[in-house]
């Protein structure tokens, strides 16, 4: 089953990589945001500095939310699906794979990012190392929670529209334990009990999250 | 012909029992009796809206049936799962445009299940695309496209084939290929179901009109 698991990775980031993917997208989408945060806020250091974390994470989360449209919907329009459902391989496993791909060349690069970005937000070096761990921590949990939505519209067109309205109430809690961690953090070190909750978040969306994208596949297929 | 790598299917029967099916609020079919022995092929005929594709999708277990069932008997396995043993082949390709026509092959066997250790250069060699291995999709024409999407039947061995008017788009030592691989395949106690709308040569093949319209049809 490895083979599987390595050859679906392997693809899903040669597909990412090889344009028309999308791969880049969230990340400039993430850094403009963040680009222009200062034009709006203006030229006040220590507020700056104060909202950082939060116009960071913020950022993450519309940024994770940008094309996760595309996450099953390209492989249902072009049979793949069809190809997913007989395999052997259980769909929520192969589930939880594409939602890693997707991870990898957009959670990941978002908080590697995050570490130039903050130099746009007169961030100190604690509080940026801190919102880059809670990044790390947290947008697994995004990717699998928006992973949900993507499945429950693959058969719409347009779906993408409902994704961000089926998706943005239950990533509340990651944004608020998100932003708590990068501050506290900052302050207590990696004990810091919203660090924990966040962490608790992202491994209870990885086994939990991919049933129910599942789930919402099988039935979009019928 | 086969390669002696490929193994022999065992004698397994396709049987379709009580099958009936209603989408969108139409009744497509009811009460389908049909046996397909091992090495044997199956028509579906009809027009345009009478139910082939469902059936061929009911067939492969992505769509349940409204009633009756589909099931693959013999061969000394017990109930084997269909979705594991058919390929279906439809309209949609699930070819991507940034993979080249080996990556294509690889990720199939991979994805589907070996079965069999038939190399994946002579896949591509057997649909007549050997010289355009490293070619992205997405330069393929669509008969070419069609082609690539056939070469699957080869990259991994599946006793049930389930073909949804294969032909389309393809040229005539296109066709010739695809009926070589099919009679390949039934001599090596293979079942092939073909929804067509054209004459194909399938020696001893059954016909399965469907009438658009209620139709029981007994084999």
């Amino acid at each position: 089953m490895s083979d599987v698991l390595a050859a679906l990775l392997r693809r899903d980031l040669a597909l990412a990589l090889r344009g028309g993917g999308g791969f880049g997208l969230a990340l400039v989408f993430f850094a403009s945001v963040i680009a222009v945060a200062p034009f709006a806020v203006g030229p006040d250091l220590a507020l700056l500095s104060r909202i950082g974390p939060a116009l960071i994470w913020l950022a993450a989360l519309l940024a994770t939310l940008v094309g996760l449209d595309r996450l099953f919907s390209a492989d249902a329009e072009d049979g793949t699906m069809d190809l997913f459902m007989t395999s052997s391989t259980p769909l929520e496993v192969l589930v939880l794979v594409k939602a890693a791909a997707h991870w990898v060349t957009t959670g990941l690069p978002l908080a590697v990012s995050a570490i130039f970005l903050s130099f746009l937000l007169n961030m100190d070096a604690n509080a940026v190392g801190a919102t880059v761990l809670t990044l790390l921590a947290g947008t697994p949990a995004l990717t699998l929670l928006g992973a949900i939505g993507a499945a429950l519209t693959v058969g719409l067109r347009r779906g993408g529209l409902l994704i961000p309205v089926l998706v943005l109430p239950l990533t509340v809690p990651v944004l608020i334990f998100g932003v708590a961690a990068a501050e506290r953090v900052a302050q207590e070190g990696l004990g810091a009990p919203p660090l924990l909750m966040l962490a608790g978040l992202s491994l209870g969306s990885i086994a939990l999250a991919p049933f129910a994208a599942a789930a919402a596949l099988r039935a979009s297929s019928q | 012909m086969a390669p002696p790598s490929c193994p022999l299917f065992p004698s397994q029967r396709l049987i379709i029992e009580g099958l009936h099916s209603v989408r969108g609020g139409r009744s497509l079919f009811r009460d389908l009796r049909v046996t397909v022995p091992s090495g044997g092929a199956l028509v579906l005929s009809g027009p345009n809206g009478a139910g082939k594709t469902s059936l061929l999708r009911i067939m492969a277990g992505l769509l349940m049936p409204t009633g009756g069932t589909v099931r693959l008997d013999g061969g000394g396995r017990q109930e084997v799962d269909l979705r594991e043993q058919s390929h279906f082949i439809g309209i949609a390709d699930a070819l991507k445009s940034s993979l080249t026509a080996q990556e294509h092959l690889a990720f199939w066997r991979a994805l589907l299940g070996a079965g069999s250790a038939y190399p994946l250069r002579d896949a591509l060699v057997s649909v007549g695309l050997g010289h355009l291995s490293d070619t992205p999709a997405g330069y393929f024409s669509s008969g070419q496209r069609r082609r690539l999407a056939l070469a699957r039947l080869l990259v991994t061995a599946r006793p049930v084939w389930l073909l949804d008017e294969p032909t389309n788009a393809l040229d005539g030592s296109g066709r010739e290929r695809l009926m070589a691989m099919i009679a390949q395949h039934r001599e090596r106690g293979g079942i092939a179901v073909v929804a067509t709308h054209e004459p194909l040569e399938l020696p001893g093949a059954e016909f399965l009109p469907l009438a658009g319209a209620v139709t029981a049809v007994t084999a």
